[in-house]
């Protein structure tokens, strides 16, 4: 490769938090860790890091751990581990979903859910699901650990809450009740191996008639993934009448600022995010009928 | 410039050394070791050329820098068998003609063995599809490909 950085693949945590310390006006260190994302800029050039530090040989932070709470990640978790867990699937179907379509088998077993986080990339496939599982992600600098939600972790176009000190450690979500539900949805040219066209995350919960914790994520149609509150609005506390469900999908769309770009245009795309979204919560809703059905 | 290093790797169960660059990547360490049939295609995780098991895994080589692989254990495609002992994905490219121009091959064979090691031994068509989804192929169209990773499953399954 002709790009020219140094490079850091600390033993153990304290050197790799270390290493990113060392950030300062002689050029960003960055952090490394499928670099299935990385090595692909640093080739084109659109990143000039100083040095990379590697978390490739830092013990304890590939795995998933599931309590009766949460679900974690660790921050080298890859994107095969989350199709090889034998629970993930049933307690997050939109997330194995998302990871089954995700890129192809190599980059899957290379690739990390923090890594996927931390492109930044609105087209992120893990990042939907995520969403709308309310997860959070946990930062660790050498000074401190923060955990904050993710929805709040992207601030615009691949401009995040990460300092270049910090890196991601942990990704997390609360563990979905019996009553609720997840799915994500991914349209693209082709079934394998393509840049997400949109992708459609939805999750909620019913408690007697009435939807609750309704949390729909739109992926590649705008900035940055995005949640669509005004559509979680509509159907809030509400029963999920075919009428709320065609008005949330509406004001899903009405949510969006896609573009246009060699894989569709921006009005096929909004076309396609209320289409979506109308048939993964009417899905949504006949599962938990039949759910609640056989309880 | 900076300095090289010396990385130890076992590739195809022997010993090797490599001194590399830290802007090295695995691709281009074992191609200056001479494993030749690790090809370059794009150099972008999308062909699938490059594909290596990694500790057991499918990885484009490509895409890793050999630094952060230190210690690794490597097999290409001329170390699951020989041609006086071929693997079951050799022989079934072999008899099924599923491989025409042979630059993607060494790639589609290692995701197959990846797949049968750590997803599924008995491989339904959408199992090889999604498994085969980062090797690109502009000759076959994938049909004899896929005849043959079914052939070796049977094979394999058969031999326990």
């Amino acid at each position: 490769m002709y790009a020219e950085f140094d490079l850091h693949v600390p033993a153990d945590m304290d050197a790799a938090l270390a290493a990113l310390a060392e950030n300062g006006a002689r050029g960003p260190i960055m952090p490394i860790a499928g670099g299935t994302n990385m090595i692909v800029d640093l080739r084109a050039r659109s990143v000039s890091p100083r040095a990379l530090v590697s978390i490739a040989k830092v013990p304890g932070m590939r795995g998933i751990e599931i309590d009766d709470a949460r679900v974690r990640m660790g921050g080298r978790t890859t994107v095969s581990d989350l199709l090889r867990h034998p629970e993930l699937g049933q307690i997050a179907p939109s997330l194995v979903e998302s990871a089954r379509l995700f890129a192809g088998q190599m980059v899957r077993n290379t690739a990390t859910v923090a890594g996927n986080i931390c492109s930044g990339s609105p087209a992120a496939d893990l990042v939907p699901p995520l969403l709308a599982l309310d997860a959070e992600v946990t930062l660790a600098s050498r000074s401190a650990s923060r955990s904050l939600a993710l929805a709040d972790f992207f601030q615009g176009y691949k401009q995040m809450q990460r300092r270049p000190d910090e890196l991601m450690i942990e990704v997390s979500f609360p563990r979905p009740s019996a009553n609720a539900t997840n799915s994500f949805y991914k349209l693209a040219r082709r079934k394998g191996d393509a840049i997400t066209v949109v992708g459609v995350a939805v999750a909620m919960r019913v408690e007697g008639d009435a939807c609750h914790d309704v949390r729909i994520a739109l992926g590649s149609v705008a900035p940055v993934v995005l949640r669509a509150s005004g559509a979680e609005a509509t159907l809030e506390g509400q029963p999920a009448s075919a009428e709320r469900i065609e008005a949330a999908a509406r004001a899903a769309m009405e949510a969006v600022s896609p573009i246009d770009d060699i894989r569709a245009s921006a009005d096929y795309r909004s076309h396609c995010v209320h289409v979506l979204t109308r048939r993964l919560l009417t899905e949504a809703r006949a599962q938990l009928a039949r759910e609640g059905a056989g309880a | 410039m900076k300095d090289a290093k010396i990385i130890r790797l076992t590739v195809n169960g022997r010993e090797r050394e490599v001194g590399a660059l830290p802007n090295e990547t695995l691709l281009e360490s074992l191609r200056g070791l001479g494993y030749f049939e690790v090809k370059s295609g794009c150099e972008k995780g999308d062909c699938g050329a490059c594909a290596v098991l990694l500790d057991g895994e499918a990885v484009d080589s490509c895409l890793l820098l050999t630094w952060t692989v230190e210690g690794a254990s490597i097999t290409t495609v001329s170390g699951l068998g020989s041609v006086d002992e071929p693997h079951p994905l050799h022989k079934a490219f072999i008899d099924r003609g599923a491989a025409q121009c042979g630059y993607c091959t060494p790639g589609l064979i290692i995701a197959a063995k990846s797949m049968f090691d750590n997803d599924t031994r008995e491989p339904s068509e959408d199992d090889m599809r999604l498994a085969l989804s980062g090797n690109l192929c502009r000759c076959t169209g994938y049909t004899k490909v896929f005849d043959a990773i079914d052939e070796a499953a049977r094979i394999m399954r058969e031999r326990g």
